[in-house]
């Protein structure tokens, strides 16, 4: 599977492009305005190309990621999948309570990862060991939250939470707490 | 004159509070407030950004978290719904040319905000009560970390609030609707047709000569839309209060209810819900509707497409109540149906309502050119920028895929959330103030173009840079609503921090600006009582 942080990387690229045309463009209209010209009047075509435009990027958008994000399909599906390992983990008092102190899993296995919580409502995620993220999802009491993942390469992992449970919550890490090795 | 001189009495003497209706001093009042609010908005702000620096030894962590908690509230509320409320209970009589229905229940709404938004800031300060402005269930109810007696006050200044938003809500659509003494009968149902928008849409199924003409000028239609995302919110909070009320009260009385009562995650649904007509109907609808109203007083001209202008202002009412599952994408038990329809597919059209207006504004604003410079130019550029950044930001989001993982990190809060609501909202805010000083202080002149446009400068790159170096920490897994106290982020934090510190030396001088430009008796004035007739909204040598 595809690291996210190849998918952060394109959407960092994607949105610096659009952010500074979009600088540009505004700053172009502000000296523009100003400025005599002809042509004055916006014509009715362009305003509905416009339109078009933005529905063609509102809905391709979700299709574009829902075809090239591999865990975008996986999560909706997870329920069809058989995962090859299942760590059961539990929440209470700002504590991550794991099955053992370290989760092994091998490259390419489909892990899910089940969690509940017995009070508040927190986050579950994994990061890096340079603090980036591979993934997250809520913690909701009363309520089944998992996520199923696939590991593509070795490497160790840190569990935090994500969600703010009041102020002892800044605390809920376990360092090191995941480790992928190779098959 | 000198500055001593200047400091007392204002730019060239010209500002005289003695001569201002009792609505003019309302209006002015709301903004006083809104913009002191703002300030310790901004305060708060740079002590967090500080904090996510190196966090300070005099302020523990709770009390760090009862300031992010404060922080969201006091700028949406004590500041945004001040300003916002009070131009808007000016502009409905203004532009309906007709009185406010209520002075009184408009002065009740001015109180109630006021002094809700420091009840609830000071309860927290005092407190640290820090269940976040999402009361994440059971969280705000969770003594173990929180002082309940805390807890009640913190809830009962917010419900000051929503009662004080209900009653300008009432005022607007009864001035909309309403037949002041010795006129004749208004056609009420039509008006209100009219500005929900329901004359707008068949319009556009009608040929030109037969289509029905709109008895609402399109920005009080746009605030009649955005005053019903605003009335259902005050609903939802005030419910959402009076079940934390239970559980709070219930504990001081000495008998505790059980947490698991409540759903959490039907509790995350309703309370979504009804933030995201704040979020997502509210501001977009506002902020449209005072774009449209900028562009054609700025221009003087008709607006372009205005058919189509109507009508979206109603679709995105009608998007804005269908889209609150996008903040759910991460919640593992929220129905997948929930996540594609409501939370990618009808969110998208944000970014289809939201990119029409932007274009409308532009095309408007072209078709009047050359345009001078002017502030209120300026700023509603700048408002403009600010939401073609924000929202496209909030649309990447708000897919299933790039959720996983973008949600709860420093990108929501930074490209999208900030630059939403400090360049995009705030900035509209500043053109509309600039645009409306010299009408609400009887031709007041500014005190200095020289600190109006430092103000621009400083506040637009400011909230941009800010919001740029949030997410790239957000990009790099940093989360929100937490602390790191190994400095893994510090370099995007300081970043952040500098250009924070523009937008505090900004808003100092536009703060100093305004003073000047009124003084200080001015100021003072403008909390003493009018003699003038409170229907009036202008005095008559005004008009």
């Amino acid at each position: 599977m595809v690291d996210s942080q190849v998918v952060l990387n394109g959407q960092t690229i994607a949105y610096t492009c659009y952010a500074i045309v979009m600088i540009l463009l505004v700053g172009w209209f502000g000296f523009r305005v100003t400025r005599t010209g002809r042509g004055n009047k916006v014509s009715h075509a362009l305003f509905y190309s416009f339109t078009g435009l933005l529905v063609v990027l509102g809905v391709s958008l979700h299709i574009i990621t829902f075809n090239t994000i591999p865990w975008a399909s996986m999560d909706i599906n997870r329920d069809g999948i058989k995962p090859d390992k299942v760590f059961d983990i539990s929440v209470e008092n700002h504590q991550f309570r794991l099955p053992s102190e370290k989760l092994v899993v091998n490259v390419d296995d489909k892990v899910l990862f089940n969690v509940t919580s017995a009070d508040l409502t927190y986050g579950f995620g994994l990061f890096r060991t340079d603090n980036s993220m591979l993934f997250q999802m809520q913690v909701v009491p009363g309520h089944r939250n998992d996520i199923l993942w696939q590991f593509s390469k070795p490497g160790v992992y840190t569990i935090r939470s994500t969600e703010y449970s009041g102020p002892k919550g800044a605390a809920m890490i376990l360092k090191d707490a995941v480790k992928v090795v190779a098959r | 004159m000198s500055f001593k001189d200047t400091f007392l009495n204002g730019e060239q003497g010209l500002f005289k509070a003695g001569g201002l209706t009792p609505m003019q001093k309302l209006v002015l009042r709301f903004v006083v407030f809104g913009l002191l609010y703002y300030g310790i908005v901004v305060i708060e702000g740079m002590i967090m950004r500080i904090y996510q620096v190196e966090p300070i030894s005099s302020i523990p962590s709770p009390q760090y978290f009862a300031i992010l908690t404060a922080h969201p509230l006091v700028g949406i509320f004590g500041s945004t719904y001040s300003i916002v409320f009070g131009a808007f209970l000016f502009l409905v009589p203004f532009l309906m040319k007709k009185p406010l229905w209520s002075f009184k229940l408009a002065n009740w709404t001015f109180i109630l905000i006021a002094s809700g938004t420091f009840v609830f800031w000071l309860s927290g300060f005092l407190s640290h009560y820090a269940p976040l402005y999402t009361l994440y269930w059971p969280l705000p109810a969770d003594f173990s970390q929180f002082n309940p007696l805390g807890g009640t006050f913190f809830v009962a200044g917010i419900a000051l609030v929503m009662t004080g938003t209900a009653f300008f809500v009432i005022n607007v659509f009864k001035t909309i609707t309403y037949t002041p003494d010795g006129w004749t009968k208004q056609p009420s149902g039509a008006l209100l047709g009219s500005a929900l928008g329901v004359t707008g849409l068949s319009n556009l199924f009608r040929k030109k000569d037969e289509q029905q003409e709109h008895l609402v000028p399109l920005p009080v239609a746009a605030i009649a839309r955005g005053s019903i995302d605003t009335a259902l919110n005050a609903g939802i909070i005030l419910f959402t209060g009076v079940l934390i009320l239970v559980y709070l009260i219930g504990h001081l009385l000495g008998f505790d209810l059980k947490n698991s009562a409540v759903d959490a995650l039907l509790y995350k649904n309703w309370f979504w819900w009804g933030l995201d007509l704040i979020a997502d109907g509210l501001v977009l609808i506002f902020v449209a509707g005072t774009w449209y109203l900028l562009a054609t007083l700025i221009t003087g001209k008709q607006l372009f497409m205005q058919n189509i202008a109507r009508a979206a202002l109603l679709v995105e009412l009608v998007v804005s109540w269908t889209v609150w599952s996008h903040h759910l994408l991460s919640d593992q038990a929220q129905p997948n149906m929930l996540k594609i329809v409501s939370g990618e597919l009808v969110t998208a059209f944000e970014l289809i309502t939201q990119g029409l207006a932007f274009f409308i504004t532009l095309a408007t604003l072209w078709s009047a050119r050359p345009l001078k410079m002017t502030n209120p130019l300026k700023f509603l550029l700048g408002g403009l920028l600010g939401f073609a950044l924000a929202v496209p930001a909030g649309i990447m989001q708000a897919d299933i895929g790039l959720n996983r993982i973008l949600h709860n990190t420093q990108w929501i809060v930074g490209p999208h959330v900030h630059v939403a609501i400090l360049v995009g909202l705030t900035m509209t805010l500043y053109s509309a103030i600039y645009f409306l000083f010299p009408i609400l202080t009887n031709g007041a002149k500014l005190y200095s173009q020289k600190l109006a446009n430092f103000h621009f400068w400083a506040h637009l790159i400011g909230g941009i840079g800010m919001g740029a170096f949030m997410g790239m920490a957000g990009l790099k897994g940093m989360l929100r609503r937490t602390l790191y106290f190994n400095g893994e982020f510090n370099l995007y934090m300081i970043l952040a921090a500098i250009c924070g510190s523009l937008l505090l030396l900004a808003f100092l001088a536009f703060f100093y600006n305004i003073v000047m430009s009124v003084g200080i008796k001015g100021v003072i004035g403008i909390f003493t009582p009018s003699r003038l007739d409170k229907k009036e909204l202008l005095p008559t040598e005004a008009k």
